[in-house]
Protein backbone atom coordinates (compact mmCIF):
# COMPACT_ATOMS: atom_id res chain seq x y z
CA UNK A 1 0.00 0.00 0.00
CA UNK A 2 2.72 2.54 1.21
CA UNK A 3 4.54 1.34 -2.09
CA UNK A 4 1.88 2.06 -4.33
CA UNK A 5 1.24 6.01 -2.47
CA UNK A 6 5.23 6.05 -3.04
CA UNK A 7 5.24 5.79 -6.76
CA UNK A 8 8.46 4.97 -6.91
CA UNK A 9 9.92 8.08 -5.13
CA UNK A 10 7.71 10.29 -7.67
CA UNK A 11 4.96 10.18 -5.05
CA UNK A 12 4.66 14.19 -4.04
CA UNK A 13 4.69 14.92 -7.78
CA UNK A 14 1.77 12.88 -8.89
CA UNK A 15 -0.38 13.26 -5.85
CA UNK A 16 -0.62 16.76 -6.09
CA UNK A 17 -1.07 17.17 -9.19
CA UNK A 18 -4.06 14.53 -9.18
CA UNK A 19 -5.04 16.57 -6.11
CA UNK A 20 -4.72 19.60 -7.53
CA UNK A 21 -7.43 18.34 -10.54
CA UNK A 22 -9.88 17.51 -8.17
CA UNK A 23 -9.47 20.45 -5.98
CA UNK A 24 -9.93 22.85 -9.70
CA UNK A 25 -12.29 20.52 -10.57
CA UNK A 26 -14.22 21.18 -7.00
CA UNK A 27 -13.78 24.97 -7.35
CA UNK A 28 -15.07 25.07 -10.90
CA UNK A 29 -18.10 22.79 -9.92
CA UNK A 30 -18.95 24.85 -6.67
CA UNK A 31 -18.72 28.16 -8.80
CA UNK A 32 -20.99 27.66 -11.25
CA UNK A 33 -23.53 26.20 -8.94
CA UNK A 34 -23.41 29.37 -7.25
CA UNK A 35 -23.41 31.12 -9.66
CA UNK A 36 -26.42 30.13 -10.80
CA UNK A 37 -28.13 30.41 -7.08
CA UNK A 38 -27.10 33.76 -6.93
CA UNK A 39 -28.69 34.70 -10.11
CA UNK A 40 -31.99 32.82 -9.56
CA UNK A 41 -32.32 34.02 -5.80
CA UNK A 42 -31.24 38.15 -6.65
CA UNK A 43 -34.52 37.47 -9.74
CA UNK A 44 -36.63 36.38 -7.54
CA UNK A 45 -36.05 39.36 -4.92
CA UNK A 46 -35.48 41.92 -7.25
CA UNK A 47 -39.32 40.75 -9.07
CA UNK A 48 -40.39 40.54 -4.87
CA UNK A 49 -39.24 44.39 -4.56
CA UNK A 50 -41.71 45.36 -7.68
CA UNK A 51 -44.33 43.75 -6.66
CA UNK A 52 -44.44 45.07 -3.33
CA UNK A 53 -44.10 48.35 -4.50
CA UNK B 1 -23.00 55.85 -63.41
CA UNK B 2 -20.69 58.94 -63.72
CA UNK B 3 -22.73 61.20 -61.49
CA UNK B 4 -22.12 59.06 -58.77
CA UNK B 5 -18.32 58.77 -59.54
CA UNK B 6 -17.90 62.39 -59.25
CA UNK B 7 -19.96 62.76 -56.38
CA UNK B 8 -17.55 60.04 -54.68
CA UNK B 9 -14.08 59.60 -54.57
CA UNK B 10 -12.45 56.56 -55.73
CA UNK B 11 -11.23 53.93 -53.32
CA UNK B 12 -7.65 54.62 -53.51
CA UNK B 13 -8.25 58.55 -53.52
CA UNK B 14 -10.21 57.69 -49.96
CA UNK B 15 -7.36 55.68 -48.34
CA UNK B 16 -5.07 58.33 -49.25
CA UNK B 17 -7.32 61.33 -48.00
CA UNK B 18 -7.05 59.44 -44.34
CA UNK B 19 -3.27 58.23 -44.78
CA UNK B 20 -2.51 62.41 -45.42
CA UNK B 21 -4.81 63.58 -43.03
CA UNK B 22 -3.33 61.24 -40.27
CA UNK B 23 0.58 62.19 -41.15
CA UNK B 24 -0.65 65.85 -41.06
CA UNK B 25 -2.03 65.16 -37.60
CA UNK B 26 1.25 63.56 -36.63
CA UNK B 27 3.30 66.26 -38.13
CA UNK B 28 1.99 69.02 -35.86
CA UNK B 29 1.87 67.00 -32.90
CA UNK B 30 5.92 65.97 -32.98
CA UNK B 31 5.60 64.34 -29.72
CA UNK B 32 3.49 61.09 -31.12
CA UNK B 33 6.51 60.38 -33.21
CA UNK B 34 9.37 61.33 -30.62
CA UNK B 35 7.74 59.98 -27.41
CA UNK B 36 7.59 56.09 -28.23
CA UNK B 37 10.92 56.76 -30.22
CA UNK B 38 12.52 58.40 -27.02
CA UNK B 39 11.03 55.70 -25.02
CA UNK B 40 12.42 52.74 -27.41
CA UNK B 41 15.78 53.98 -27.04
CA UNK B 42 15.56 54.64 -23.24
CA UNK B 43 14.55 50.41 -22.64
CA UNK B 44 17.20 49.95 -24.97
CA UNK B 45 19.68 51.48 -22.86
CA UNK B 46 18.46 50.09 -19.27
CA UNK B 47 19.17 46.75 -20.78
CA UNK B 48 22.80 47.20 -20.20
CA UNK B 49 22.66 49.72 -17.17
CA UNK B 50 21.22 46.58 -15.26
CA UNK B 51 22.83 43.84 -16.72
CA UNK B 52 26.17 44.88 -16.80
CA UNK B 53 28.52 45.93 -19.51
CA UNK B 54 29.96 42.94 -20.46
CA UNK B 55 30.31 42.49 -24.13
CA UNK B 56 29.50 39.42 -24.53
CA UNK B 57 26.31 39.05 -22.77
CA UNK B 58 25.32 42.32 -24.62
CA UNK B 59 26.21 40.67 -27.96
CA UNK B 60 23.94 37.94 -26.95
CA UNK B 61 20.91 39.56 -25.59
CA UNK B 62 21.06 42.41 -27.85
CA UNK B 63 18.46 41.11 -30.84
CA UNK B 64 15.89 40.49 -27.80
CA UNK B 65 16.57 43.02 -26.57
CA UNK B 66 15.43 45.37 -29.88
CA UNK B 67 12.71 43.23 -30.26
CA UNK B 68 11.17 44.18 -27.48
CA UNK B 69 11.91 47.74 -26.77
CA UNK B 70 10.43 47.89 -30.16
CA UNK B 71 6.81 45.97 -29.57
CA UNK B 72 6.81 48.18 -26.00
CA UNK B 73 7.05 51.23 -28.13
CA UNK B 74 4.83 50.68 -30.98
CA UNK B 75 2.40 49.18 -28.27
CA UNK B 76 2.62 52.26 -26.65
CA UNK B 77 1.55 54.82 -29.19
CA UNK B 78 -1.29 52.19 -30.33
CA UNK B 79 -3.50 53.66 -27.50
CA UNK B 80 -4.07 57.10 -30.10
CA UNK B 81 -4.78 55.12 -33.21
CA UNK B 82 -8.56 55.54 -33.00
CA UNK B 83 -8.64 58.01 -29.68
CA UNK B 84 -8.85 61.38 -30.90
CA UNK B 85 -11.14 60.45 -33.85
CA UNK B 86 -13.60 58.77 -31.04
CA UNK B 87 -13.50 62.27 -29.06
CA UNK B 88 -13.53 64.55 -32.11
CA UNK B 89 -16.29 62.23 -33.74
CA UNK B 90 -15.07 61.88 -36.55
CA UNK B 91 -14.34 58.31 -36.66
CA UNK B 92 -18.05 58.57 -36.90
CA UNK B 93 -18.05 60.38 -40.08
CA UNK B 94 -15.16 57.35 -40.92
CA UNK B 95 -17.48 54.51 -40.46
CA UNK B 96 -20.77 56.80 -42.49
CA UNK B 97 -18.45 57.64 -44.94
CA UNK B 98 -19.53 55.49 -48.79
CA UNK B 99 -15.62 53.91 -48.53
CA UNK B 100 -15.80 50.64 -47.33
CA UNK B 101 -14.48 50.74 -44.02
CA UNK B 102 -11.91 47.85 -43.95
CA UNK B 103 -10.12 50.22 -46.38
CA UNK B 104 -10.46 52.95 -44.21
CA UNK B 105 -8.90 50.90 -41.42
CA UNK B 106 -6.17 49.52 -43.35
CA UNK B 107 -5.59 53.27 -44.07
CA UNK B 108 -5.19 54.62 -40.77
CA UNK B 109 -3.02 51.20 -39.61
CA UNK B 110 -0.25 51.89 -42.44
CA UNK B 111 -0.64 55.51 -41.50
CA UNK B 112 0.16 54.35 -37.75
CA UNK B 113 2.89 52.25 -39.08
CA UNK B 114 4.42 55.77 -40.70
CA UNK B 115 4.47 57.77 -37.79
CA UNK B 116 5.18 54.84 -35.07
CA UNK B 117 6.71 51.94 -36.61
CA UNK B 118 8.78 53.11 -39.39
CA UNK B 119 10.77 55.69 -36.95
CA UNK B 120 11.47 52.41 -34.85
CA UNK B 121 13.23 50.82 -38.03
CA UNK B 122 15.42 53.84 -38.84
CA UNK B 123 16.67 54.09 -35.48
CA UNK B 124 17.32 50.64 -34.76
CA UNK B 125 20.71 50.77 -36.04
CA UNK B 126 21.53 53.04 -33.77
CA UNK B 127 20.97 50.77 -31.02
CA UNK B 128 22.03 48.01 -32.63
CA UNK B 129 25.66 49.23 -32.91
CA UNK B 130 25.49 49.92 -29.38
CA UNK B 131 24.81 46.37 -28.28
CA UNK B 132 28.07 45.77 -30.98
CA UNK B 133 26.12 44.04 -33.68
CA UNK B 134 28.06 43.14 -36.70
CA UNK B 135 26.85 44.48 -40.04
CA UNK B 136 25.27 41.65 -41.37
CA UNK B 137 22.89 41.14 -38.53
CA UNK B 138 21.63 44.99 -38.69
CA UNK B 139 20.65 44.27 -42.48
CA UNK B 140 18.99 41.33 -41.01
CA UNK B 141 17.25 43.04 -38.25
CA UNK B 142 16.15 45.99 -40.57
CA UNK B 143 14.18 43.59 -42.87
CA UNK B 144 12.86 41.72 -39.83
CA UNK B 145 11.92 44.79 -37.82
CA UNK B 146 9.79 46.21 -41.06
CA UNK B 147 7.97 43.53 -41.95
CA UNK B 148 7.31 43.17 -37.85
CA UNK B 149 6.38 46.30 -37.24
CA UNK B 150 4.06 46.13 -39.80
CA UNK B 151 2.32 43.08 -38.83
CA UNK B 152 1.98 45.10 -34.63
CA UNK B 153 0.47 48.00 -36.56
CA UNK B 154 -1.95 45.89 -38.21
CA UNK B 155 -2.70 43.56 -34.86
CA UNK B 156 -3.10 46.65 -32.65
CA UNK B 157 -4.81 48.30 -34.91
CA UNK B 158 -7.74 45.77 -33.97
CA UNK B 159 -6.57 45.90 -30.25
CA UNK B 160 -7.22 49.52 -30.35
CA UNK B 161 -10.77 49.44 -32.18
CA UNK B 162 -11.78 46.87 -29.43
CA UNK B 163 -10.96 49.30 -26.47
CA UNK B 164 -11.53 52.22 -28.20
CA UNK B 165 -13.99 54.59 -25.72
CA UNK B 166 -13.18 52.36 -22.79
CA UNK B 167 -11.70 53.19 -19.51
CA UNK B 168 -8.30 51.62 -18.50
CA UNK B 169 -8.03 51.20 -22.45
CA UNK B 170 -4.25 51.32 -22.43
CA UNK B 171 -3.28 48.26 -19.76
CA UNK B 172 -6.55 46.23 -21.61
CA UNK B 173 -5.10 47.01 -24.96
CA UNK B 174 -1.21 45.51 -24.22
CA UNK B 175 -3.56 42.41 -22.34
CA UNK B 176 -5.42 42.17 -25.82
CA UNK B 177 -2.42 42.52 -27.96
CA UNK B 178 1.03 41.17 -26.54
CA UNK B 179 -0.12 37.50 -26.76
CA UNK B 180 -1.78 37.86 -30.09
CA UNK B 181 1.65 39.57 -31.01
CA UNK B 182 3.76 36.31 -29.78
CA UNK B 183 5.00 35.08 -32.62
CA UNK B 184 6.09 38.09 -34.44
CA UNK B 185 8.62 38.42 -31.32
CA UNK B 186 9.79 35.34 -31.69
CA UNK B 187 10.03 35.14 -34.97
CA UNK B 188 11.86 38.88 -35.12
CA UNK B 189 14.33 38.14 -32.24
CA UNK B 190 15.30 34.60 -33.11
CA UNK B 191 16.09 35.30 -36.80
CA UNK B 192 18.32 38.25 -36.15
CA UNK B 193 19.98 36.22 -33.26
CA UNK B 194 20.44 33.47 -36.29
CA UNK B 195 22.62 35.72 -38.43
CA UNK B 196 23.74 37.35 -35.76
CA UNK B 197 25.32 33.59 -35.09
CA UNK B 198 26.02 32.96 -38.90
CA UNK B 199 22.86 30.78 -39.47
CA UNK B 200 20.80 30.64 -42.03
CA UNK B 201 17.91 33.11 -41.51
CA UNK B 202 15.54 32.70 -44.76
CA UNK B 203 13.16 30.67 -42.81
CA UNK B 204 12.49 33.37 -40.51
CA UNK B 205 12.19 36.03 -42.72
CA UNK B 206 10.01 34.15 -44.90
CA UNK B 207 7.82 33.58 -42.08
CA UNK B 208 7.62 36.84 -41.04
CA UNK B 209 6.64 38.44 -44.41
CA UNK B 210 4.17 35.82 -44.66
CA UNK B 211 2.83 36.90 -41.19
CA UNK B 212 2.82 40.46 -42.57
CA UNK B 213 0.42 39.65 -45.74
CA UNK B 214 -1.51 37.61 -43.66
CA UNK B 215 -2.49 40.71 -41.22
CA UNK B 216 -2.53 43.30 -44.25
CA UNK B 217 -4.97 40.90 -45.71
CA UNK B 218 -7.51 39.86 -42.65
CA UNK B 219 -6.77 42.46 -39.59
CA UNK B 220 -8.77 45.28 -41.77
CA UNK B 221 -11.52 43.46 -41.68
CA UNK B 222 -11.27 42.55 -37.86
CA UNK B 223 -10.76 46.32 -37.26
CA UNK B 224 -13.86 47.78 -39.69
CA UNK B 225 -15.74 45.10 -37.26
CA UNK B 226 -14.65 46.10 -33.94
CA UNK B 227 -14.67 50.17 -35.33
CA UNK B 228 -18.08 49.93 -36.02
CA UNK B 229 -19.18 47.74 -32.63
CA UNK B 230 -17.23 50.11 -30.35
CA UNK B 231 -19.00 53.19 -32.17
CA UNK B 232 -22.68 52.04 -31.47
CA UNK C 1 -37.27 21.95 -42.72
CA UNK C 2 -37.92 19.92 -39.34
CA UNK C 3 -33.73 20.91 -38.21
CA UNK C 4 -34.25 24.62 -38.78
CA UNK C 5 -37.07 24.46 -36.40
CA UNK C 6 -35.51 22.25 -33.82
CA UNK C 7 -32.05 24.37 -33.85
CA UNK C 8 -34.39 27.34 -33.53
CA UNK C 9 -36.35 25.81 -30.54
CA UNK C 10 -32.78 24.97 -29.18
CA UNK C 11 -31.59 28.23 -29.38
CA UNK C 12 -34.63 29.59 -27.27
CA UNK C 13 -33.62 30.54 -23.43
CA UNK C 14 -36.34 28.98 -21.67
CA UNK C 15 -36.03 25.70 -23.62
CA UNK C 16 -32.53 25.59 -23.15
CA UNK C 17 -32.40 25.83 -19.72
CA UNK C 18 -34.79 23.35 -18.77
CA UNK C 19 -33.28 20.89 -21.38
CA UNK C 20 -29.67 21.68 -19.80
CA UNK C 21 -30.88 20.91 -16.18
CA UNK C 22 -31.83 17.54 -17.26
CA UNK C 23 -28.39 16.86 -19.69
CA UNK C 24 -26.46 18.03 -17.25
CA UNK C 25 -26.74 15.10 -14.59
CA UNK C 26 -25.94 12.46 -17.01
CA UNK C 27 -22.87 14.75 -18.07
CA UNK C 28 -21.61 14.44 -14.79
CA UNK C 29 -22.15 10.98 -13.89
CA UNK C 30 -20.41 9.74 -17.05
CA UNK C 31 -17.72 12.41 -16.52
CA UNK C 32 -17.48 11.13 -12.74
CA UNK C 33 -17.23 7.55 -14.12
CA UNK C 34 -14.36 7.58 -16.63
CA UNK C 35 -12.79 10.30 -14.35
CA UNK C 36 -12.53 7.40 -11.37
CA UNK C 37 -11.90 4.56 -13.94
CA UNK C 38 -8.84 6.58 -15.64
CA UNK C 39 -7.73 7.37 -12.36
CA UNK C 40 -7.77 4.39 -10.92
CA UNK C 41 -6.27 2.50 -14.16
CA UNK C 42 -3.85 5.80 -14.64
CA UNK C 43 -2.26 5.29 -11.12
CA UNK C 44 -2.10 1.93 -10.12
CA UNK C 45 -3.05 -0.50 -13.22
CA UNK C 46 -0.55 1.18 -15.63
CA UNK C 47 2.69 0.06 -15.64
CA UNK C 48 5.73 2.67 -14.73
CA UNK C 49 7.01 3.65 -18.08
CA UNK C 50 10.32 2.68 -19.05
CA UNK C 51 12.25 6.01 -18.98
CA UNK C 52 10.43 8.21 -16.40
CA UNK C 53 9.14 5.72 -13.94
CA UNK C 54 5.75 6.50 -11.79
CA UNK C 55 6.19 10.49 -13.00
CA UNK C 56 4.70 9.72 -16.60
CA UNK C 57 1.42 9.23 -14.18
CA UNK C 58 1.13 12.84 -13.85
CA UNK C 59 0.15 12.62 -17.94
CA UNK C 60 -3.62 11.21 -16.79
CA UNK C 61 -4.52 14.59 -15.62
CA UNK C 62 -1.84 16.90 -17.83
CA UNK C 63 -2.55 15.57 -21.37
CA UNK C 64 -6.65 15.64 -20.50
CA UNK C 65 -6.57 19.36 -18.86
CA UNK C 66 -4.17 20.50 -21.93
CA UNK C 67 -6.73 19.27 -24.21
CA UNK C 68 -9.25 21.01 -22.72
CA UNK C 69 -7.87 24.33 -23.21
CA UNK C 70 -7.70 23.74 -26.40
CA UNK C 71 -11.31 22.34 -27.00
CA UNK C 72 -12.65 25.33 -24.48
CA UNK C 73 -11.06 27.78 -26.52
CA UNK C 74 -12.25 26.24 -30.04
CA UNK C 75 -15.87 26.16 -27.95
CA UNK C 76 -15.79 29.91 -27.22
CA UNK C 77 -14.45 30.92 -30.66
CA UNK C 78 -17.17 28.87 -33.09
CA UNK C 79 -20.17 30.07 -30.29
CA UNK C 80 -18.56 33.57 -30.67
CA UNK C 81 -18.50 33.71 -34.08
CA UNK C 82 -22.07 32.02 -34.57
CA UNK C 83 -23.44 34.94 -32.24
CA UNK C 84 -21.41 37.30 -34.30
CA UNK C 85 -22.86 36.54 -37.69
CA UNK C 86 -26.25 34.80 -36.97
CA UNK C 87 -26.95 36.67 -34.17
CA UNK C 88 -27.59 34.14 -31.67
CA UNK C 89 -27.60 35.47 -28.08
CA UNK C 90 -27.51 31.62 -26.78
CA UNK C 91 -24.28 31.47 -28.71
CA UNK C 92 -22.81 34.37 -26.80
CA UNK C 93 -24.03 32.75 -23.35
CA UNK C 94 -21.84 29.52 -24.96
CA UNK C 95 -18.83 31.78 -25.54
CA UNK C 96 -18.72 33.83 -22.29
CA UNK C 97 -19.65 30.51 -20.15
CA UNK C 98 -16.67 28.61 -21.72
CA UNK C 99 -13.83 31.36 -21.29
CA UNK C 100 -13.46 30.87 -17.47
CA UNK C 101 -13.86 27.26 -17.74
CA UNK C 102 -10.76 26.95 -20.29
CA UNK C 103 -8.57 29.39 -18.59
CA UNK C 104 -9.15 27.24 -15.00
CA UNK C 105 -7.93 23.93 -17.06
CA UNK C 106 -5.15 25.95 -18.87
CA UNK C 107 -3.79 26.96 -15.77
CA UNK C 108 -4.19 23.37 -14.69
CA UNK C 109 -2.35 22.37 -17.55
CA UNK C 110 0.20 24.88 -16.62
CA UNK C 111 0.77 23.63 -13.12
CA UNK C 112 0.49 19.84 -13.55
CA UNK C 113 3.46 20.18 -16.73
CA UNK C 114 5.76 22.19 -14.02
CA UNK C 115 4.95 20.15 -11.73
CA UNK C 116 6.01 17.09 -13.97
CA UNK C 117 8.52 19.01 -14.95
CA UNK C 118 10.24 19.40 -11.92
CA UNK C 119 11.90 15.71 -11.13
CA UNK C 120 12.12 14.91 -15.28
CA UNK C 121 14.18 18.31 -16.09
CA UNK C 122 14.79 19.24 -12.63
CA UNK C 123 13.28 22.28 -12.89
CA UNK C 124 9.56 24.14 -11.99
CA UNK C 125 9.93 25.97 -15.78
CA UNK C 126 11.73 24.62 -18.46
CA UNK C 127 11.15 27.79 -21.42
CA UNK C 128 12.87 24.98 -24.11
CA UNK C 129 9.43 22.87 -24.14
CA UNK C 130 7.07 24.20 -26.27
CA UNK C 131 3.93 22.75 -25.60
CA UNK C 132 4.37 24.86 -21.58
CA UNK C 133 4.98 27.77 -23.16
CA UNK C 134 2.39 27.57 -25.64
CA UNK C 135 -0.06 26.94 -22.26
CA UNK C 136 1.56 29.89 -20.81
CA UNK C 137 0.09 32.32 -24.34
CA UNK C 138 -3.17 30.14 -24.15
CA UNK C 139 -3.96 31.52 -20.63
CA UNK C 140 -3.11 35.09 -21.46
CA UNK C 141 -5.52 34.77 -24.36
CA UNK C 142 -7.98 33.87 -21.88
CA UNK C 143 -6.89 36.88 -19.50
CA UNK C 144 -7.50 39.24 -22.53
CA UNK C 145 -10.60 37.94 -23.73
CA UNK C 146 -12.21 37.86 -19.95
CA UNK C 147 -10.32 41.41 -19.55
CA UNK C 148 -12.19 42.70 -22.36
CA UNK C 149 -15.69 41.74 -21.42
CA UNK C 150 -15.32 42.73 -17.95
CA UNK C 151 -14.16 46.87 -19.12
CA UNK C 152 -17.50 47.30 -21.40
CA UNK C 153 -20.47 47.19 -19.17
CA UNK C 154 -23.45 46.78 -22.45
CA UNK C 155 -23.59 42.63 -22.35
CA UNK C 156 -24.78 43.22 -26.12
CA UNK C 157 -21.40 45.44 -26.69
CA UNK C 158 -19.31 42.89 -24.94
CA UNK C 159 -20.72 40.06 -26.44
CA UNK C 160 -19.28 41.69 -30.13
CA UNK C 161 -16.43 43.15 -29.03
CA UNK C 162 -14.95 40.19 -27.41
CA UNK C 163 -16.49 37.74 -30.29
CA UNK C 164 -13.78 39.48 -32.70
CA UNK C 165 -11.13 38.79 -30.42
CA UNK C 166 -11.63 34.92 -29.65
CA UNK C 167 -11.57 34.85 -33.38
CA UNK C 168 -8.79 36.67 -34.36
CA UNK C 169 -7.31 34.39 -31.18
CA UNK C 170 -8.57 31.00 -33.23
CA UNK C 171 -6.45 32.21 -36.26
CA UNK C 172 -3.63 33.00 -33.97
CA UNK C 173 -3.37 29.87 -31.75
CA UNK C 174 -1.50 27.69 -34.43
CA UNK C 175 0.26 30.37 -35.60
CA UNK C 176 1.46 31.26 -32.30
CA UNK C 177 1.38 27.09 -31.82
CA UNK C 178 3.78 26.44 -34.45
CA UNK C 179 6.24 29.44 -33.98
CA UNK C 180 6.78 28.18 -29.91
CA UNK C 181 8.12 25.11 -31.73
CA UNK C 182 10.08 26.68 -34.18
CA UNK C 183 11.64 28.51 -31.40
CA UNK C 184 12.08 25.72 -28.86
CA UNK C 185 13.84 23.42 -32.29
CA UNK C 186 16.19 25.62 -32.29
CA UNK C 187 17.11 25.25 -28.15
CA UNK C 188 19.48 22.50 -27.18
CA UNK C 189 17.70 21.56 -24.21
CA UNK C 190 16.02 19.01 -22.59
CA UNK C 191 12.97 17.88 -24.07
CA UNK C 192 9.99 15.30 -22.63
CA UNK C 193 10.12 11.88 -23.77
CA UNK C 194 6.82 11.56 -25.70
CA UNK C 195 4.73 8.77 -23.96
CA UNK C 196 2.11 8.98 -26.64
CA UNK C 197 4.45 6.88 -29.26
CA UNK C 198 3.14 3.91 -31.40
CA UNK C 199 4.03 1.35 -29.19
CA UNK C 200 2.14 2.83 -25.89
CA UNK C 201 0.52 -0.34 -23.86
CA UNK C 202 -3.19 -0.71 -23.91
CA UNK C 203 -3.30 -0.76 -19.87
CA UNK C 204 -1.65 2.77 -19.78
CA UNK C 205 -3.68 3.91 -23.33
CA UNK C 206 -7.33 3.21 -21.75
CA UNK C 207 -7.09 5.47 -18.66
CA UNK C 208 -5.94 8.09 -21.12
CA UNK C 209 -8.19 8.08 -22.87
CA UNK C 210 -10.73 7.42 -20.04
CA UNK C 211 -9.69 10.53 -18.75
CA UNK C 212 -9.74 12.70 -22.27
CA UNK C 213 -13.53 11.39 -22.26
CA UNK C 214 -14.20 12.18 -18.77
CA UNK C 215 -12.79 15.54 -18.49
CA UNK C 216 -15.00 16.23 -21.41
CA UNK C 217 -18.23 15.26 -19.95
CA UNK C 218 -16.90 17.11 -17.18
CA UNK C 219 -16.30 20.30 -18.71
CA UNK C 220 -19.61 19.68 -20.93
CA UNK C 221 -21.71 19.73 -17.63
CA UNK C 222 -19.63 22.61 -16.15
CA UNK C 223 -19.82 24.57 -19.08
CA UNK C 224 -24.07 23.85 -19.32
CA UNK C 225 -24.56 24.79 -15.72
CA UNK C 226 -22.63 28.26 -15.86
CA UNK C 227 -24.62 29.22 -19.62
CA UNK C 228 -27.63 28.17 -17.72
CA UNK C 229 -26.70 30.79 -14.60
CA UNK C 230 -25.71 33.37 -18.13
CA UNK C 231 -29.24 33.07 -19.34
CA UNK C 232 -30.84 33.70 -16.20
CA UNK C 233 -28.79 36.78 -16.03
CA UNK C 234 -29.29 37.40 -19.30
CA UNK C 235 -33.31 37.05 -19.62
CA UNK C 236 -33.69 38.56 -15.94
CA UNK C 237 -36.18 40.67 -17.25
CA UNK C 238 -38.22 38.33 -18.92
CA UNK C 239 -41.98 36.83 -18.45
CA UNK C 240 -40.55 33.21 -18.35
CA UNK C 241 -37.65 33.86 -15.60
CA UNK C 242 -40.42 35.52 -14.14
CA UNK C 243 -43.08 32.60 -13.88
CA UNK C 244 -39.53 30.55 -12.66
CA UNK C 245 -38.41 32.48 -9.88
CA UNK C 246 -41.62 32.66 -8.38
CA UNK C 247 -43.27 29.81 -6.49
CA UNK C 248 -46.79 29.30 -7.62
CA UNK C 249 -48.39 30.22 -4.43
CA UNK C 250 -46.22 32.95 -3.53
CA UNK C 251 -48.34 35.90 -2.98
CA UNK C 252 -46.03 38.50 -1.47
Amino acid sequence: MTDALAMGGYGVYVWSCFGLTLIVIIICTVQAWRRHRTIFNNARTQIRAMKSD
Amino acid sequence: MTVYEEQFPGLWQGFAAVVKRDLTLAWKRPGDVLNPLFFFAMVSALFPLAVGPSQEQLQLSGPGVVWVAALLAALLSLNSLFLSDFEDGSLDQLILSPQPLPMLALAKALAHWLVAGLPLVLVSPMIAVSFQMPGQTVEVMLITLTFGTISLSMLGSIGAALTVGLHRGTALLSLLILPLAMPVLIFGARTVSLAAANDPVAAGIYFLAAYCILTLTLAPFATATALRISSE
Amino acid sequence: MAIWNFLHKMASPPHFYGLAAKIIPWFAVTGIALFVYGAIGGLFYAPPDYQQGDAFRIIYVHVPAAYLSMLAYVVMAIAAGIGLIWRIKLSHAVAASAAPLGAWFTFLALVTGSIWGRPMWGTWWEWGDPRLTSELIMLFLYFGYMALRAAIDDTAKADKASAILAMVGAVNIPIIHFSVEWWSSLHQGATLVRADGPAIETTMLYPLLAMIFGFSFLFGALLLQRVRAEVLFRERRSRWVHDLVMPAGDTQ
